[in-house]
């Protein structure tokens, strides 16, 4: 080994960054889809892939706008969508100790797969590598297809006759289920879907997602209470 | 316009939440309540998206070729299916039910 990270070679880093860059990019075919078979055009849809490029905030935003949600309601579910990548960030400054100067390029790759690659990383080195080759490869690819999935959807047509438009949901349960660990998880799920679900037909399109954020708050609200009195009852034995 | 509008604000307020992690002195964020409360809100979020995007049409409540092919993604992820097998399995499921005429 003549890179200088210990136990891990840096091709080893490349191949397992470049896994990742490719399955996660490839899936740009199914936003470009979904966004286009939503009414956005082909240019509204790239331009999203090229500057907002968090997939779960961008799928958020064109599914609230194809239901007919303002453009407020609609861009602040897919901002709270976003906002677990500046968690990331705090991982990954410290961990890549980036110079200052690199940070504001470095910010607009900060997403899920670059993150779950630099974690992963022995070394300081190695966590860069990962960084880089997976944001490179991610980055060009979730564009490429993006651009070819709303070019094949325009192609097409209808694409709910393709079913095309379950994409949508099923990246969304794709991106939860790793998520729902504990019991915590998945008392939060639960009562988010009854909120989103039950909400919709009586508030404006886009508000019941984010009165079903609520069930975050609400369940953690819950655990502490109980923690709160189970810690008395301890007490007062 | 209104579609430029909500792309503009998605992209601003995206891009400022990621360089924001980077910036903020590692303390800030770091309170234990904070931490939970953000781990947990994608939860929230990405429940009621599936749930709504699987169940509604038009900002009504319906059961259509989408739960089908919702409930194909769930087995694929049990069985530890790869992504695109996941949406992929979504998607044929959902378009083989609509051409059965449901």
């Amino acid at each position: 080994m003549r890179d200088g990270s210990p136990g891990k070679p840096d091709a080893a880093v490349v191949r397992d960054a470049l896994g990742v860059g490719i399955a996660v990019g490839l899936s740009g075919f199914a936003f470009g889809v979904t966004s286009a078979g939503s009414g956005l055009s082909v240019l509204q849809t790239c331009v999203l892939s090229l500057l907002v490029f968090t997939g779960a905030s961008q799928f958020a935003l064109v599914g609230a706008l194809a239901a007919g949600g303002n453009p407020f309601t609609a861009a602040a579910g897919a901002f709270f969508l976003g906002t677990r990548n500046a968690f990331y960030g705090l991982r990954l400054s410290q961990l890549l100790a980036l110079p200052k100067a690199v940070r504001p390029f470095a910010a607009h790759w900060v997403i899920d797969e670059t993150t779950a690659v630099s974690l992963a990383q022995p070394s300081r080195r190695a966590a860069r590598i990962g960084f880089t080759v997976t944001g490179i490869t991610l980055y060009v690819l979730w564009n490429v297809t993006t651009l070819l999935g709303a070019l094949g959807a325009e192609a097409i047509g209808d694409t709910a006759a393709w079913g095309l438009d379950a994409a949508g949901p099923a990246v969304f349960l794709a991106l939860l289920a790793p998520m729902l660990k504990s019991a915590t998880e998945r008392a939060t799920a639960g009562i988010a879907v009854l909120l989103g679900l039950g909400l919709l037909p009586v508030l404006p399109a886009g508000v019941p997602v984010l009165a079903a954020a609520l069930a975050a708050p609400a369940v953690l609200w819950a655990q502490g209470r109980r923690r709160a009195s189970t810690g008395r009852e301890k007490d007062s034995r | 316009m209104n579609v430029w509008i909500a792309i503009a604000l998605t992209a601003a307020g995206c891009y400022l939440v990621k360089l924001a992690g980077l910036l903020v002195p590692a303390g800030a964020l770091e309170r234990p309540l904070v931490q939970r409360l953000a781990a947990l809100l994608p939860v929230a979020l990405l429940a009621a998206l599936t749930a709504q995007q699987t169940f509604s049409a038009g900002g009504e409540l319906v059961l259509d070729a989408r739960a089908a092919g919702l409930a194909a993604a769930a087995v694929a992820l049990v069985l530890r299916a790869p992504f695109l097998v996941v949406v992929g399995a979504a998607v044929v499921v959902t378009a083989g039910v609509r051409a059965l005429g449901w």
